[in-house]
């Protein structure tokens, strides 16, 4: 009884040490991608990296601490690139000092200044707009602008997926540097009232939500719709997606919020020369459009064509407010769903 | 010998000081039980106690908001739930368990192992099956239009699984299998005696059932009650999904919007107060249960079940046949639904790597835990001193924490660890080490051994608890040492127990997800991170492969632990 216990406590540890010596990968010829995407959504454009330039790449997808993790890794972290899926994790990863700026002239010249940050610590590879799917049956041909989310002519229509995900966050903090925090929190009262019912699921299912009939106006981004339109798993999908169609709201300027997706160069990246090949070849032309029609987003560079789907939703007037103006007011908009009780829906 | 002055006399007050010199011979005599219990605490403890430090760290500008807009509502929402799934939870496996300890009906033998089918299923999975079944396209609805002739949402009303009710009903019906394996336990080895004297007193199954099955069970109904209530605390998916929004939820917002980790660190001390209440009652509870252990042991033949017949009899069956329908059921007919489309999928490559990694991260956990666990309760048992009970039972609540927030500070911990010993080796040996346990397996393994050591402990407790106190003195008194003595006498005995423990912390690594996404090495896919990976961008129903797999594979050893428990090997357990 003892031996084989013994002999099991040993088997265990040397099965440890095996697994601590496959540790992560630091040669040559390699590139280390710590990605807030889905890895099969960067696959195309990395094997296409991959069959330009001969170099590896290793992918870690992580949603939740990518940056502290890079943070705790420290000196030693291998992440060489991080991809994220929103304009507030690439500051966030800046000002937790994970990442390191860039001045690079084919990046510089791929990806407008908008899109990339004055410093050179991230770039805009993707944008998506922030949109209103209607309903075919029950919502007219007229516009909506974003401040008619609050009119009560939509009084138990509207429905949402939480104010404090990252897309909706986005979403406020635009308003709030549009309109002030004042008129935002009105607003946002106003968008509370008007919602059919407690904010919860992904965008996917306000879709489903419209088709059911629990409300007839949702926030949702342009991405879900191509989803649902090219599933022939799930053919009924398509139905949720054909009982609505998209509507780019506006700002008073006449412009629609647009959130990006981007890269960053890790600040102790071991494969520096390979990272900064990566990113100039993520910003080039072809890349970008492998990468937008992959996720049905609109390239950085609006004069790329976007996917035939994505074209067929109507033409994305984007907002030129700077993001950074977007992500500074991050906290402010949280706090304010917290105050407003937005999550909590239109009861109480 | 105190164990059983203690037993009787139900206090530890008589003989004060002779307890407590032998306190201090047990203490004098273990130095290395109570090394080992300091050092595997220690490590244990280290991501909760890096969480505090992180929490310490920070100052206090999060709470003017935290305390005015954010926690008044998590918190109560979070009682809420807690309440309505103990509720769930204790009403389903009571009386499940009750019907089939002592009751014969149609199919008894097959639900008796088949109640346990639920635990196999992650509560992310179980929330987001539910909301599609119960949804206006799902199955129900789409049958009561049919049947009622409705055309709009608005001609019936129908109950909402996406509020915090219904996300009470998802937990409990896929974690009232804890609650429903420890009353069973009870039911078979305890208070059949009395109750059988109650039954010959005059006293009716019901009565018998109130007044006598019922409060002698308390004790282990609430130490699996606890198991369920830290899962429901330390779940994030579910009740996200579902609209709920409880603590956890606020301390991702604040983590991750609000980019404040020390306030998060701060809402999760708020979390571990809630727990340490939870583990007080706990062991209030289990030492209760000691009391009322006595010689039930010894009971070995088997009192003959009642009969149901006719109604009653297909009552019976129904009963416990709509916990496995729901918890196992929805589950699988809305995943299997989605898989039958993807076929192929089960046999691409990535998924037979994934189904390997889950399998080895959950034999090695299950291993470790074990070990761990045994080291620790031999330790307790041997030097019987208040700090050392103190530090095992810290050592679990780990466990009510949220994943990522567990390993989060799992993972500064070990990264300090790892970068302090690189940079001592390029200053001295001129070498780097890089990161030797930070973003491998086995830093994945350790996490899941931290989180679930909780479940191992408690198992391999209650089944040592039900031993005779003196079991291994005799062993003692021959000459024996401690260890050999507990190594050939109560290994052997604890057997069951410690089955019962590796098969449910096995289950419950492979539906682990949280800490295995952010400790894992590139290219680590297990089955649930493969699951959450699809399901991060909205589509699930391409997960339902691995999903299906994850089912399975916690399913194997769920049958195995019912053949144990069909077998009805009354001192088992």
């Amino acid at each position: 009884m003892r031996f084989d216990f013994v002999r099991a406590v040993l088997a265990l540890c040397s099965s440890l040490a095996v697994a601590a010596a496959a540790g992560p990968a630091a040669a040559d010829g390699v590139v280390n991608v710590y990605s807030y995407r889905q890895p099969d959504l960067i696959k195309p454009v990395l094997d296409a990296f991959t069959a330009e330039t001969g170099i590896r790449t290793e992918v870690l997808f992580l949603d939740k601490g990518l940056e502290d993790r890079i943070l705790a890794e420290g000196l030693n972290s291998p992440a060489d690139v991080i991809l994220t899926v929103d304009i507030a994790r690439l500051t966030a990863a800046k000002s937790k000092g994970v990442t390191q700026a860039l001045d690079d002239q084919t990046v510089n010249a791929n990806i407008p200044a908008e899109y990339r940050d004055p410093e050179g610590h991230w770039f805009g590879l993707t944008k998506r707009g922030r949109v209103i799917y209607a309903s075919r049956e029950r919502v007219g041909d007229e516009p909506i602008a974003y401040a008619d989310l609050a009119d009560p002519k939509w009084k138990g229509k509207i429905c949402m997926r939480s104010g404090q995900h990252d897309y909706n966050l986005g979403l406020f903090s635009a308003a709030i540097a549009h309109w002030g925090e004042a008129r935002t929190e009105e607003w946002m009262k106003g968008l509370k009232a008007n919602l059919a019912r407690k904010p919860d699921g992904g965008d996917r299912p306000q879709a489903k939500a419209i088709y059911a009939g629990e409300c007839d106006i949702a926030l949702g981004n342009t991405y879900y719709v191509g989803l649902m339109l090219t599933n022939e798993k799930e053919p009924q999908e398509k139905d949720w997606a054909n009982a609505i169609k998209v509507v780019f709201p506006t700002f008073e300027n006449g412009r629609t919020h647009v959130n990006i997706s981007g890269a960053a160069l890790a600040k102790n990246a071991p494969n520096r020369d390979n990272a900064v090949k990566l990113i100039e070849f993520l910003s080039s032309h072809d890349a970008q459009k492998i990468y937008a029609e992959q996720v049905f987003e609109y390239p950085a560079d609006s004069g790329l064509e976007p996917s035939e789907i994505v074209k067929s939703f109507g033409t994305l007037n984007a907002d030129t407010l700077p993001l950074t103006d977007i992500s500074n007011n991050r906290k402010a908009a949280s706090e304010m769903v917290d105050r407003v009780g937005l999550d909590d829906g239109p009861s109480s | 010998m105190t164990r059983s002055a203690g037993a009787i006399g139900g206090t530890h007050g008589a003989g004060a000081g002779r307890v407590g010199d032998l306190r201090r011979a047990r203490r004098a005599s273990h130095p290395f039980a109570r090394l080992a219990t300091i050092a595997i605490s220690t490590v244990v403890l280290l991501p909760v106690a890096t969480l505090v430090a992180i929490a310490l760290s920070g100052d206090a500008s999060d709470w003017p908001h935290l305390a005015s807009a954010v926690l008044p509502g998590a918190i109560a929402t979070t009682i809420y739930l807690l309440l309505l799934v103990s509720v769930g939870t204790v009403s389903i496996g009571v009386t499940s368990a009750w019907l089939i300890v002592g009751y014969d009906f149609p199919l008894r033998r097959v639900f008796s192992w088949a109640l346990v089918l639920p635990l196999a299923v992650p509560p992310y999975l179980a929330a987001y099956a539910f909301a599609e079944f119960f949804h206006f396209t799902g199955p129900i609805q789409s049958l009561l239009r049919a049947a009622f002739g409705f055309t709009s949402i608005h001609d019936y009303w129908f109950p909402d699984i996406r509020s915090t009710p219904g996300a009470a009903v998802v937990l409990a019906c896929v974690l009232y299998p804890y609650v429903y394996l420890t009353s069973r336990v009870v039911f078979l080895l305890q208070g059949r005696n009395i109750a059988d004297v109650a039954r010959t007193l005059g006293a009716g199954p019901g009565k018998v059932f109130w007044r006598i099955l019922l409060p002698v069970a308390r004790p282990a109904i609430v130490a699996g009650t606890v198991l369920v209530l830290m899962e429901t605390i330390n779940d994030i998916g579910a009740s996200e999904y579902l609209g709920v929004r409880t603590l956890t939820f606020s301390v991702f917002s604040t983590w991750l919007n609000r980019g404040s980790l020390e306030g998060a660190a701060q809402i999760a001390m708020v979390m571990l107060a809630l727990v340490f209440v939870l583990v007080a009652v706990e062991q209030g509870a289990r030492r209760r249960q000691r009391f009322h252990t006595g010689r039930a042991t010894h009971m070995k033949a088997r009192p003959p079940r009642v009969a149901l017949y006719g109604a009653k009899g297909v009552a019976a069956t129904t009963a416990v046949a709509l916990p496995v329908l729901f918890g196992f059921g929805i589950p699988v007919y809305v995943f299997g639904a989605y898989a039958s489309r993807r076929l192929d999928r089960f046999f691409s490559p990535e998924l037979g790597t994934a189904l390997l990694n889950s399998v080895i991260t959950a034999a090695l956990t299950s291993a470790l835990t074990i070990v761990v666990a045994l080291l620790l309760l031999n330790a307790v048992r041997l030097v019987r001193t208040r700090p050392t009970d103190a530090m095992v039972r810290l050592a679990s609540i780990g466990y009510a924490l949220p994943g990522t927030i567990l390993a989060l500070g799992l993972l500064f911990a070990l990264a300090r660890f790892d970068n302090a010993v690189d940079a001592f080796a390029r200053a001295y040996l001129d070498m780097s080490t890089g990161l030797l346990l930070t973003g491998t397996s086995a830093a994945v393994v350790l996490a899941c051994t931290i989180r679930f050591v909780a479940l191992a402990e408690g198992a391999i407790r209650s089944g040592l608890e039900k031993l005779p106190a003196n079991l291994d003195e005799a062993a003692r008194s021959l000459g024996q040492s401690p260890a050999r003595s507990a190594g050939r006498v109560l290994l052997p005995v604890l057997r069951p127990a410690i089955f019962t423990a590796a098969v449910l912390v096995f289950v419950d690594t492979v539906k682990e997800l949280s800490a295995t996404l952010l400790l894992r090495p590139f290219g680590f896919n297990t089955l649930a991170t493969s699951v959450y990976e699809n399901a991060s961008r909205a589509v699930v129903e391409e997960a339902a492969p691995a999903a299906i797999l994850i089912i399975v594979t916690a399913l194997a050893p769920v049958v195995l632990l019912s053949n144990a428990l069909a077998a009805d090997k009354e001192a088992t357990l």
